[in-house]
């Protein structure tokens, strides 16, 4: 970087890389805890346990599809619990990703390049977990492909006016992108992989997932571009994927849920919960990969910087929410607010005003934002406050709608939890087995990171 | 025809610089047909050694305007043509409904060109390689640049390359064998 850019806020701010690394250590570092680093203990029960937790999901959905989703606290007027709380919190968990890799990419904060990969398989394992829900709390599950417009002998097709179509789209082509920019992102590290081990049935493996990657300059030339168009692409593509699950929303009539702050504050709430997993998940990972030198403080504190501010945004849509509901005149809206505050779910409403809210307030002070413990208990706080959040959008808007006589409570089941228990395990034991297989960290886009890397005309 | 035995000859270099100067100076002697090899990306370097057209993003232009127009006239052909439903009295060719997924399928076709654009493009999946046969080679995917002048240049020949190569003060040279 020129030297008259260079802020004096620059040269106080701990380094995307701790100094006196070369190629070649960044290489061995992160490609040795693919290929040299022997599984430990930890990792072994670790894994051990999210695998019995995937399994238990498993035995939750066998029995649902054999019973039905009556065994879940799903009744009417609540047609819509867990299942698409669920659906929402984990979407919203995979937006950071993809603003971390492809957002931030075209932003140029070159700081991103140390914690994309992760963040990308976080997103890929998120959207994983929330496509669960959708195909199975649709109610027959065997008939969801009806969802996707496939000639059939019905002769009928899909409502294309109806958001949860759009719905359908919008994650599927997430899900698509996501796996693409992700797989395309490991291709020379994968070479990378296959060079460095001496296993010959593992050179095979990676030799033919990185599909004979060998960094011509032409390759590199036609890959940057791809990777720069796909991540101009994604750009809009994640901001409409929220948009659109709060179109979900949205478009219905219901009150609390017909406003037009939601897209925008969806967005938000999205990147914020997806920022504190992302902390969530950096912060163990680079304490037991040794990793400190790659994500360093900068990283922790840019995340926390980006969380105070979703959450600023995030606390205005609860504000607006709140001004409409009282100035907007419509007696509906009204009750919906009064009944969050003091209905008989206020409990869970006034959880997610201190978790989403008040608490992470102290992100304000730089000593935290700079603290590993503070900041993994910060992220924690506001993903359960972030999952209250959703719980609140389609619980209690529904539970008490136009009529007094069509109002009723829900009572989510055992069944209901061990769902939604079983993907966090299923989401864990994914990222277990990623950080043991693949590099969890770029390593062709630490390389360049490195002021040797530079070139002069 | 018979091939040469020899694919070409490789010089191996320290640093990015080097690489990129040595590439300025072989492809501005009359070799044509080189190609450089390199850890992670460097700007300016495919220009170096005589690439100048990326078809990338035409490809990715063309991957999305199939992608809307057909996302658009699937809804069109389902919802007005095919099975027209009355839902709420809207008209069958509701447009504004359709924009979304005309949106989405744009994204998800040029996605999906631009990936496989670029791996059709380059060649790939390709899992042997001449270039693999150089046992230093596999430090190209470390911290080593490579530069290769191929034997089907106008210009080779087996001596005066290596000669030209030599000049330019590299860590190593190889043949590599086809």
């Amino acid at each position: 970087m020129p030297e008259q850019y260079k802020s004096s806020t620059d040269l106080e701010r701990a380094p995307v890389i701790e100094p006196g690394h070369t190629f070649g250590t960044v290489t061995e570092k992160i490609s040795s805890i693919v290929l040299t680093r022997p599984a430990s203990n930890g990792w072994f029960v670790g894994f051990g346990l999210c695998f019995m937790l995937t399994m238990m999901l498993l035995y939750a959905l066998g029995y649902l599809f054999l019973k039905g989703i009556g065994i879940w606290g799903v009744t009417i007027p609540i047609g819509w619990g867990f299942a698409i709380v669920n659906f929402v919190w984990w979407i919203g968990i995979g937006h950071a990703g993809t603003l971390i890799s492809a957002i931030l990419l075209l932003l140029r904060q070159s700081w991103r390049n140390s914690i994309n990969r992760f963040a990308e398989a976080m997103t890929l394992f998120a959207v994983a977990c929330a496509g669960v829900f959708p195909a199975v709390h649709v109610g027959r599950p065997w008939l969801a492909y009806w969802l996707f417009p496939i000639p059939n002998t019905m002769r009928v097709w899909p409502q294309f006016r109806s958001p949860l179509m759009w719905d359908v789209f919008a994650v599927s082509t997430y899900a698509t992108i996501s796996a693409l920019f992700w797989y395309t992102g490991l291709i020379p590290d994968m070479a990378t992989l296959r060079d460095r081990t001496d296993n010959r049935a593992l050179k095979m493996v990676y030799g033919m997932l990185c599909m004979g990657w060998r960094g011509s300059a032409r390759h590199w030339h036609r890959y940057e571009t791809m990777y720069l168009l796909l991540a101009g692409l994604a750009t809009p593509l994640v901001l409409s994927v929220h948009t659109v699950v709060s179109f979900d929303f949205a478009v219905g009539i219901v009150p609390g849920w017909h406003t037009t702050i939601f897209p925008p504050y969806f967005v938000a709430g999205a990147i914020y919960s997806g920022f504190a997993m992302v902390l969530m998940l950096a912060i163990p990972i680079r304490k037991i990969y040794g990793l400190e030198d790659f994500i360093t403080e900068r990283h922790l504190q840019n995340s926390a910087k980006v969380m105070l501010a979703t959450g600023l945004i995030v606390a205005y849509g609860y504000g607006i929410e709140a001004f409409m509901g009282w100035y907007g005149g419509d007696r509906y809206d009204a009750f919906t607010l009064w009944n969050r505050l003091h209905g008989p779910y206020a409990g869970p409403y006034w959880a997610l005003l201190i978790c989403n809210i008040f608490i992470p307030q102290v992100l304000w002070i730089r000593k935290l934002r700079t603290s590993p413990v503070a900041l993994f208990f910060i992220s924690g706080v506001i993903l359960v406050g972030m999952w209250l959040e959703r719980f609140v959008i389609v619980v209690l808007s529904l539970h008490r709608d136009f009529l007094t006589s069509s109002w009723g409570m829900y009572y989510p089941t055992r069944w209901d939890w061990m769902t939604y228990i079983g993907t966090i395990g299923m989401f864990l034991m994914l990222m277990f087995l990623f950080l043991r297989i693949l590099p969890a960290i770029s390593i062709f886009e630490m390389r360049t990171l490195l002021p040797e890397a530079e070139v002069k005309e | 025809m018979k091939r040469d035995p020899i694919y070409g000859i490789m010089a191996e270099f320290d640093s990015a610089q080097a690489l990129v100067d040595a590439a300025r100076t072989t492809h501005q002697a009359g070799y044509k047909k080189i190609d450089a090899y390199s850890p992670f990306p460097i700007e300016g370097l495919a220009e170096e050694i005589g690439f100048h057209f990326d078809e990338i993003p035409l490809t990715v232009l063309i991957g999305g305007i199939i992608g809307g127009v057909s996302g658009y006239l699937m809804q069109y052909w389902m919802s007005a043509v095919d099975y027209p439903l009355n839902i709420g009295g809207k008209p069958y060719h509701s447009w504004p409904a359709f924009i979304i997924i005309t949106f989405e399928m744009t994204i998800l076709f040029a996605g999906i060109s631009a990936v496989f654009g670029m791996l059709a493009f380059n060649g790939l999946p390709m899992p042997y390689h001449p270039v693999f046969n150089v046992p230093r080679f596999s430090s190209a995917s470390k911290d080593r640049f490579f530069l290769i002048v191929f034997s089907s240049d106008k210009k080779y020949d087996p001596v005066g390359v290596r000669k030209f190569l030599e000049a330019l003060n590299p860590r190593s040279i190889s043949e590599v064998p086809s």
